[in-house]
C-alpha cells in the first residue's frame, strides 16, 4: 500500500503542483498517518514502487511522430484536415486568434479567413449553421467554447444532426460535421466552465461522442504565458492523419475512464480504437473494473459502461464494478477539490474492490 | 480657508459659465443644485425623448460619486486580489462602466427588479449588497453574499437576480420577472441587462417578441462596451445599432459614460413601462478598462491608446467630479474625504474577505432541492450518501 501511495504521488506530481493546497496537504496528511509510509524513511528498502512506469514505445506503423500535448495534437489534427480536405472549415467563438484553449493557433494565417472564422455569440446558430454546411457537403468543424455552453445547441444536435441520415433514408447526412467542445473542470471553472455533458449526448443515437475532443484537468491561463499543458497528455502523436475509423456507433469512452491500474493497457493512446473490447479483455484478465469521470454519478456514462461490462463479463467479475464520479450536485465553486474524483477516492475504491 | 476656496471655485464657475446656478443660500457655500445639459439620445420608434436639461442636487452628486468610487475601488481591489490568487475562478470587472449601474439605480426604486449577466459586482452593490459581502463571495468564504457557493458570477440580493454565467440566458428570465410584476399588479418593473455579445443570441429575440406581445414592464438594456470578449461589435453584428434590434420595441441610444444621461434615460424608460406601454430597449454606450475577464489582458484586440483616450476623455467618475467642482457643488477636500472613506471601506472588506473561513464541507450538497426533512444525495459512488438540506 505504501508503494502504491508513493506511486500515485510520484506519477501524478503535476497534479499535486497544479492542484490546490488542499489535495496536497491531504496527501501529506495521509503519508504522515501511516508510519511505514514515509517516503524518506531509511527503513524502506525499496525507493521506488514496484510498478515501474514504462512509457509506451513510439508507434512506428503510422510514420513519423512528434511529442505534443492534447491541445497541440488537436491543432495538428485540424491542420492536417484543412490541408487534405479543401472543403473543411473551422468556425466558432474566438477561433481566429487561436481559441481560448489554443487549439486553432496559426490556422487562420495558414489557411485564410474564409476557412477559419469567428462566429457571433450564438451556439444554437453555430451548430445549426454547421449542420447545414455539412449537409451541403463541406467538412464543418464547429467549436463550442466550453461544453457548458452547448445547451442552447442541444436541440440542433439531438433533433437535427443526430437524425438527419435516418430520417432522410441516407439521402442526406451531416456526417461531415464535427463539434468540438472542451469539457471538464479547469481548477477554477465553477458552475459554468466545468461541466461534463457527455452522458446527455451519449444517450442520443446517431451521434458519436469521442474523447479526442476533450480537455482534461488543466489549468489554462492566458496571463501566465504558458501554453496549457498536462503532463499525462504528452505523448508521441503521429504527425500525419491516420485513418482509423471511429468504430461502432456505440459511444466511446473518455480519457479518464481506465481499468484498474494493475493493467495499464486501456490508456489514453487507445482512444482511437474500440475501447469497450479492450475493457472486456482487461476485465477478463483482472476481474475488477473501476470507472471514473467528473460528471455526476447518477445517470453518468460510468453507469452505461458498468452495465455493459456486467452483462458481458459477469462471471469474470470478482468484485462489483466501482464507479468513482462526481457528486450529484452542480459543479461547485469553492468545493472543487472535494468534488472531483481524484486519485485518493479512486484508491479508496480500489482498496475496497481488492478486499472484497 | 473654505470660504476662500469656495469663492475661487465660484469665480471659476462664473468664468466658464458651464451651467446656470440656481442660488439658494444654505449653511455651506456650496451650490445645492444645478442644471446640466446632457447629450441627446438617439430614438427608435419613439416620439418623445428623455430630457436634455437635468437637475442634479449636491446630495445626489455626492452620493453618485461615492457609489461610483466604491465600485471602481472594489473592482481594482478584486483585480489585485485575483493577481495574488486569493480570488480564483473567473472574475469580470466592471470599472469604466460604473455610470451605468449608478444611473440605472438612481432612476428606479429598490422594489423594482434587476437582472444582469456576469459583470455583476457593480449591480450587486447598487442593489443593496455590501462591499464586505461581495468581496467575501469573490474569495469564496462563508460571509459571502451567496454563502461562498456562487463566486464572482453568481451574486444575488433582494430584487436582484444575479449574476448569470450563460450569455443571454438572463434575458428570458428578466421577462418572466416582469410578467410576475404585471400579474401581481404592483407597478414594479424589471430591468434586464445584457451585453453587445449577447445581443446576437437567439433567446433575446424570442424574449423581445414575448415581452412586446404581452406588454410586459421590462426595460431591456444592452451595455455596449464595444467588445464581446475579444470580438469588436463590427465583427460580430450585422447591425451595430443595438437599440434598433428590438425592431417593434421602441429604443433609445444613450451615452453610458455620463451618469446623468443614464439616469434620465432610465427615468424615461421606467415611466414608459409603468404606464403600461410595454417593453422598451436602451443601448448604453460604455467602455470597460479591463479585459473581458482577469485572464484577458485586454490589449490584444484594442490598443492601449484607445483605452487611455477613453480614460482621459470620458471617464464617468472624472466627468461627475468635474461637474461637481466646476459648479461649486463640492470641494476637492470633500471629494478627497470620500475617497479616503471608500478606500478604508474596501480595505476592511478585503481584510474580511481574506480572513473569513471557507464554507463548511456539508454546504457542498445543501440547497439543491426544497426539502424537509433533508434528502440524501449520492456521493462519489452510489452508496456514499451525503445529506442535503435546504
Amino acid at each position: 500500500m505504501a508503494a502504491a501511495v508513493r506511486f500515485f504521488i510520484r506519477g501524478a506530481n503535476s497534479r499535486l503542483s497544479v492542484g490546490t493546497g488542499t489535495s496536497g496537504s491531504l496527501g501529506a496528511a495521509l503519508l504522515k498517518l501511516s508510519p511505514s509510509c514515509s517516503s524518506r524513511s531509511k527503513t524502506q528498502r525499496r525507493h521506488a514502487a514496484h510498478f515501474t512506469y514504462q512509457p509506451d514505445p513510439v508507434p512506428t506503423q503510422y510514420g513519423e511522430t512528434q511529442k505534443m500535448n492534447l491541445f497541440q495534437s488537436v491543432t495538428s489534427a485540424l491542420d492536417n484536415t484543412l490541408s487534405s480536405d479543401p472543403t473543411a472549415v473551422i468556425f466558432g467563438e474566438d477561433v481566429a486568434f487561436g481559441g481560448v484553449f489554443r487549439c486553432t493557433v496559426g490556422l487562420r494565417d495558414k489557411y485564410g479567413k474564409d476557412r477559419v472564422f469567428n462566429t457571433p455569440l450564438c451556439e444554437q446558430g453555430i451548430v445549426g449553421f454547421g449542420i447545414g454546411a455539412a449537409v451541403a457537403g463541406a467538412t464543418a468543424i464547429a467549436e463550442i467554447q466550453f461544453a457548458d455552453y452547448i445547451y442552447p445547441a442541444f436541440d440542433q444536435i439531438v433533433n437535427e444532426a443526430a437524425k438527419y441520415r435516418y430520417r432522410s433514408g441516407n439521402l442526406f447526412d451531416c456526417g461531415n460535421l464535427t463539434i468540438r467542445a472542451p469539457w471538464g473542470c479547469v481548477g477554477h471553472g465553477s458552475l459554468y466552465h466545468s461541466q461534463s455533458p457527455e452522458a446527455f449526448f451519449a444517450h442520443c443515437p446517431g451521434i458519436k461522442v469521442s474523447p479526442h475532443k476533450v480537455k482534461d484537468n488543466i489549468k489554462c491561463s492566458f496571463t501566465d504565458g504558458d501554453p496549457p499543458h498536462h503532463s499525462r497528455a504528452v505523448m508521441q502523436v503521429p504527425s500525419q492523419i491516420i485513418n482509423n475509423p471511429l468504430q461502432k456507433s456505440q459511444d466511446l469512452t473518455k480519457y479518464k475512464i481506465n481499468t484498474i491500474i494493475i493493467t495499464m493497457k486501456a490508456r489514453l493512446k487507445r482512444w482511437i480504437c474500440d475501447l469497450l473490447s479492450v475493457f472486456f479483455q482487461s476485465v477478463v484478465k483482472t476481474g475488477r473494473l473501476l470507472v471514473s469521470h467528473e460528471a455526476p454519478v447518477t445517470g453518468g456514462f460510468a453507469a452505461e459502461i458498468s452495465s455493459t461490462v456486467q452483462e458481458e463479463c459477469f462471471l469474470n467479475l470478482e468484485a462489483p464494478i466501482s464507479r468513482v464520479c462526481g457528486y450529484d450536485t452542480p459543479f461547485p465553486h469553492i468545493f472543487e477539490p472535494f468534488y472531483i474524483p481524484d486519485k485518493w477516492k479512486c484508491f479508496e475504491a480500489i482498496k475496497r474492490m481488492i478486499n472484497y | 480657508m473654505l470660504t476662500n476656496i469656495s469663492s475661487l471655485l465660484r469665480a471659476y464657475a462664473q468664468k466658464s459659465g458651464a451651467a446656470a446656478a440656481v442660488s439658494m443660500r444654505s449653511y455651506s457655500d456650496f451650490t445645492p443644485q444645478a442644471t446640466f445639459e446632457i447629450k441627446k439620445c438617439d430614438l427608435h420608434k419613439l416620439d418623445e425623448a428623455p430630457a436634455t436639461e437635468v437637475v442634479m442636487t449636491r446630495e445626489e452628486g455626492l452620493k453618485y460619486y461615492h457609489i461610483m468610487q466604491t465600485i471602481r475601488r472594489m473592482e481594482l481591489k478584486a483585480d489585485q486580489l485575483y493577481k495574488q490568487k486569493i480570488i480564483r475562478g473567473f472574475c469580470h470587472l466592471y470599472d469604466g462602466q460604473e455610470a451605468c449601474a449608478v444611473g440605472i439605480e438612481a432612476a428606479i426604486n429598490m422594489s423594482d427588479h434587476l437582472i444582469t449577466a456576469y459583470r455583476a459586482h457593480g449591480y450587486t452593490y447598487t442593489r443593496g449588497g455590501t462591499v464586505k459581502k461581495i468581496m467575501a463571495e469573490l474569495t469564496g468564504r462563508r460571509g459571502g453574499i451567496a454563502k461562498g457557493k456562487g463566486g464572482s458570477m453568481h451574486m444575488y440580493c433582494k430584487n436582484f437576480y444575479g449574476g448569470n454565467g450563460i450569455v443571454g440566458a438572463q434575458v428570458p428570465l428578466g421577462a418572466g420577472v416582469a410578467l410576475a410584476c404585471k400579474y401581481q399588479g404592483n407597478n414594479e418593473l424589471c430591468v434586464c441587462l445584457y451585453g453587445d455579445g449577447a445581443a446576437n443570441q437567439g433567446q433575446i429575440f424570442e424574449t423581445y417578441n414575448m415581452a412586446s406581445l404581452w406588454k410586459l414592464p421590462v426595460i431591456f438594456i444592452c451595455e455596449n462596451n464595444r467588445y464581446g470578449m475579444g470580438t469588436s461589435v463590427e465583427r460580430a453584428a450585422a447591425s451595430t445599432d443595438y437599440y434598433k434590434r428590438g425592431e417593434f420595441i421602441p429604443g433609445l441610444r444613450v451615452d453610458g459614460m455620463d451618469v446623468l444621461c443614464v439616469r434620465e434615460a432610465t427615468r424615461f424608460a421606467a415611466e414608459h413601462c409603468r404606464s403600461g406601454k410595454g417593453p422598451i430597449l436602451m443601448e448604453l454606450q460604455t467602455y470597460r478598462y479591463h479585459g473581458h475577464s482577469m485572464s484577458d489582458p485586454g490589449i490584444s484586440y484594442r490598443t492601449r491608446d484607445e483605452i487611455q483616450e477613453v480614460r482621459s476623455k470620458s471617464d464617468p467618475i472624472s466627468l461627475l467630479k468635474d461637474r461637481l467642482l466646476s459648479n461649486n457643488m463640492a470641494s476637492v477636500e470633500e471629494l478627497k474625504v470620500i475617497d479616503v472613506e471608500v478606500r478604508k471601506e474596501i480595505e476592511d472588506a478585503a481584510q474580511f474577505a481574506t480572513t473569513d473561513p471557507e464554507p463548511p464541507l456539508d454546504e457542498l450538497c445543501n440547497h439543491m432541492f426544497s426539502n424537509n426533512p433533508p434528502v440524501e444525495v449520492r456521493g462519489t459512488n452510489p452508496w456514499a450518501k451525503l445529506k442535503s438540506v435546504s
